[in-house]
Parts: C-alpha cells; sequence; structure tokens
C-alpha cells in the first residue's frame, strides 16, 4: 500500500503529472475574483471564504477524471483490480485517493491562505477556512473516486465527473463554508458545522472507496 | 495445484465469443491457446483471470492452499498493455509492482539481467522500445512468485533472441511445477497442450 501511494506521488510531481493543474486554476479564479467584484473591500472579505471554498472544489474537480484512467490505459488497473485478495480493492482506491489528495489537493490548502490576501481576508478567517480546506477536501476526492470510477471507461469522462460528483458535495461545500463564517461572525457557531464537516469526511472516506471498488470491478472489460 | 475449467462460456457485449471450453492443467503443464483473430483468445483469459464474468460453466484452481485461495491471487497476468509507467524508471515499475504484489523471488536487477534489460534500469520505461517494455513486463513475472502465468500475446514485439530467451523462462517456470495459460499465433517454443479456438466454439 506504501509503494502504491509513493508511486502515485511520484507520478503526481513528475512531468505531465498535473500536480500543479489545479493550483494554477484556483489561482487564476481568485485572482479575478476582485477584479470582478470592484474594489469594495468589506464586500470582498466577507465573500472570501465563499469563494475560496468554492475555487477550491472546482479545482478539486479538475484532475479527478486521471484517477484511474491512467491506470486503466497502461493495463496497471487490471492487475490492481486481481490484486484484491491481496489488498482489498477499496483499500487500494482509499490509498489511491489519498495519494491525488496530498498529491493534487494539498497544494490548494497550503495556496488557500496566499489567495486568501487577494480577497482582504482577516488573518483568523484565513486560518479558519484553511483548516476547512485541510478538513473537507478530502471528502470531495472521496467522492470524486466513486465518480472517477463510474466513469473510468469514457475517453472524455471529465465533464460528466464534475456533472455527477458535484451535486453530492454540496453538503461539504455547505458545512465548510459555515464553519468559516463561524470562526469570524459573532453568532455563529464555529464548532459544529466543523465537526460535521470532519464527520463527512470520515463518512466518506469508507463510502467513497467502498463505491468505487464495485464499480472498479465490473466495469473492467 | 490444479486450474480446471469446465464447459466455460464467455461473452463480450452480450455476444457469446466461445463456449464449451474445457481443460484441466496441472503443476508443471501449459496450455497453449491458437486460434484466429477474434476467436476469444484474450476473452478466454480474461475470464480466467477474473477480470470479465463467466457466462456459463466454472474456472476454478485447486489445491493452492492459503496461500493462493483464488485463480486472480494465484496468476500473473499479462494483457496487451504492459501496466507500467512511461513517467517512471524501469526500476521503479518494477519495485513497485514487487512491493505491491509481495512474495518476491528474484530482484529487480537479477530479473531486469534475466530478461536481457541489465544496464537500462534507470531509463524511463517511456523511453524504452515495444520489444524491451515488454522484455520490461516480462520482467514484472519474475520479480514475484505466482504459480499461474495468464499470457496474452506474451511475445508480440520481441526479436528472435529474446524469444527463445523467454521460452526458456516459461519452461523454467513449468519445470518449477508452474501453469502457463498463454494465447498466441506465433509458436511459443514451449511443450504443452494445444487448444484451438474459434473451431469448437
Amino acid at each position: 500500500m506504501l509503494a502504491l501511494f509513493l508511486r502515485d506521488i511520484r507520478l503526481n510531481i513528475r512531468a505531465g503529472g498535473g500536480a500543479l493543474t489545479g493550483v494554477i486554476f484556483f489561482l487564476a479564479v481568485i485572482a479575478t475574483i476582485p477584479f470582478g467584484v470592484g474594489p469594495d473591500l468589506k464586500l470582498l472579505a466577507r465573500i472570501g471564504p465563499a469563494i475560496l471554498w468554492i475555487g477550491a472544489l472546482l479545482s478539486c474537480l479538475l484532475g479527478l477524471d486521471r484517477l484511474f484512467q491512467a491506470d486503466r490505459e497502461d493495463g496497471s488497473l487490471d492487475l490492481l483490480v486481481l490484486g484484491n485478495d491481496r489488498h482489498m480493492l477499496a483499500l487500494t482506491v482509499l490509498t489511491k485517493c489519498l495519494a491525488h489528495w496530498a498529491g493534487s489537493v494539498l497544494p490548494l490548502v497550503i495556496a488557500a491562505p496566499l489567495l486568501g490576501l487577494f480577497m482582504n481576508m482577516e488573518p483568523l478567517s484565513i486560518g479558519a477556512t484553511a483548516l476547512t480546506l485541510l478538513v473537507g477536501t478530502p471528502a470531495i476526492t472521496f467522492i470524486g473516486a466513486a465518480g472517477a470510477a463510474v466513469a473510468v471507461a469514457l475517453p472524455r469522462g471529465g465533464l460528466l465527473i464534475s456533472v455527477l460528483v458535484l451535486p453530492l458535495t454540496i453538503p461539504v461545500l455547505i458545512f465548510g463554508v459555515s464553519a468559516s463564517y463561524g470562526a469570524t461572525a459573532n453568532p455563529d457557531p464555529f464548532l459544529q458545522p466543523f465537526l460535521i464537516l470532519a464527520a463527512l469526511t470520515l463518512f466518506l472516506s469508507v463510502l467513497g472507496p467502498v463505491s468505487a471498488a464495485l464499480a472498479l470491478r465490473h466495469g473492467t472489460d | 495445484m490444479r486450474l480446471i475449467a469446465e464447459n466455460l462460456g464467455g461473452e463480450r457485449g452480450g455476444d457469446t465469443v466461445f463456449s464449451g471450453i474445457g481443460f484441466a492443467l496441472a503443476d508443471g503443464q501449459a496450455l497453449v491457446v491458437t486460434g484466429p483473430n477474434g476467436s476469444g483468445k484474450s476473452t478466454l483469459l480474461r475470464v480466467i483471470a477474473g477480470l470479465l464474468p463467466v457466462a456459463e460453466g466454472s474456472v476454478r484452481i485447486e489445491g493452492g492452499g492459503e496461500a493462493f485461495p483464488s485463480i486472480a491471487s494465484a496468476c500473473h497476468y499479462l494483457g496487451h498493455q504492459n501496466a507500467m509507467k512511461p513517467a517512471l524508471s524501469v526500476t521503479e515499475n518494477l519495485r513497485f509492482w514487487r512491493d505491491f504484489n509481495g512474495d518476491g523471488q528474484l530482484g529487480v536487477e537479477e530479473a531486469l539481467e534475466t530478461v536481457g534489460l541489465g544496464g537500462i534500469g534507470h531509463l524511463p520505461f517511456g523511453y524504452l522500445s515495444t520489444g524491451q517494455r515488454r522484455r520490461a513486463a516480462i520482467a514484472k513475472l519474475l520479480v514475484s512468485h505466482r504459480p499461474l502465468w495468464l499470457l496474452d500475446e506474451p511475445t508480440a514485439g520481441l526479436d528472435k533472441a529474446s524469444e527463445g530467451r523467454f521460452a526458456g523462462l516459461m519452461t523454467r517456470h513449468c519445470a518449477d511445477g508452474g501453469m502457463i495459460v498463454a494465447a498466441t499465433h506465433l509458436p511459443l517454443g514451449i511443450e504443452g497442450v494445444e487448444l484451438r479456438m474459434g473451431e469448437t466454439g
């Protein structure tokens, strides 16, 4: 399992892995918002956490289609599926998700505080948003894995995955953003939505890989 | 250990590709599956491996014990694709499969020497020629031990010398008590039972 994790991280970082695509897209989205919204600093600060979350969510979806497709094209996926007796396929999928998260999504979380400055956010708000992103984005990857497994045989599955996955990620977005707001806006609670966000991630870390494994097992042809 | 298929049938997209295939392989035996294009050789191998559902009949492994309870756990599947990442070096690829598949047998360097690729392990897999890629994929069979080899056109792209070397490897695998099911339309140079497809079905 560690070998698989390291291999996927390595593939992500090497040329053509696309680890930076998401970050650059994230940067492009966030950097254009202030130009579109105008120089109203208060407004920017107020919508900042929501914009960061939406940007991160969309950037997360960007590289998902390659999660299993690259393995399918070179035949590795067959061998990963055949390894089911030694390494349960759901665990293999979980490992791939974690590697994908660490390689492609973690950079987004790291870039988020910097991009928060673009939105004129306070340090506390930036910290809270980065923390909720850190806790919430794995959930998006896990849901995305199920979508990617369903669409693995489709050559241009990227858009389909986004459409399939986006509705399912809405709860993550809602609780992520409300926790980020809870940190600064006073009567709103921070802890409750944050805990629900963490619970969503834990729940989906089981459901996502299990359903993705099921889809992959029946998708080999 | 025995691999037994009874009245096996397979289908692709709802159409029956073959049916009524039966064979029994014991330790040290090889089955060479031949037949024209489209006769279902690759489908048969994928059905045996469990990558495609069995349409009718059954295929099973007996006497695998705890280590190899199912065909999937007892087999190496070498398909049309080599299952190697072009961006990683040959050694990195092989080391990954060795770690993932477990049951280490030969070292990565030794395996590469055995297939005649010694000294190029540091190159990215994507830089290799077709024949070299195939040989690297064959080295993958050697780094972890599996009693059953399912080979789909294993010698595609190999030159005469490499074919000969691979025949030697297969003979040695059988001599060590392994089993081979190979689909091919080229003579492989191994002793084995021949199963002609496209005529029985």
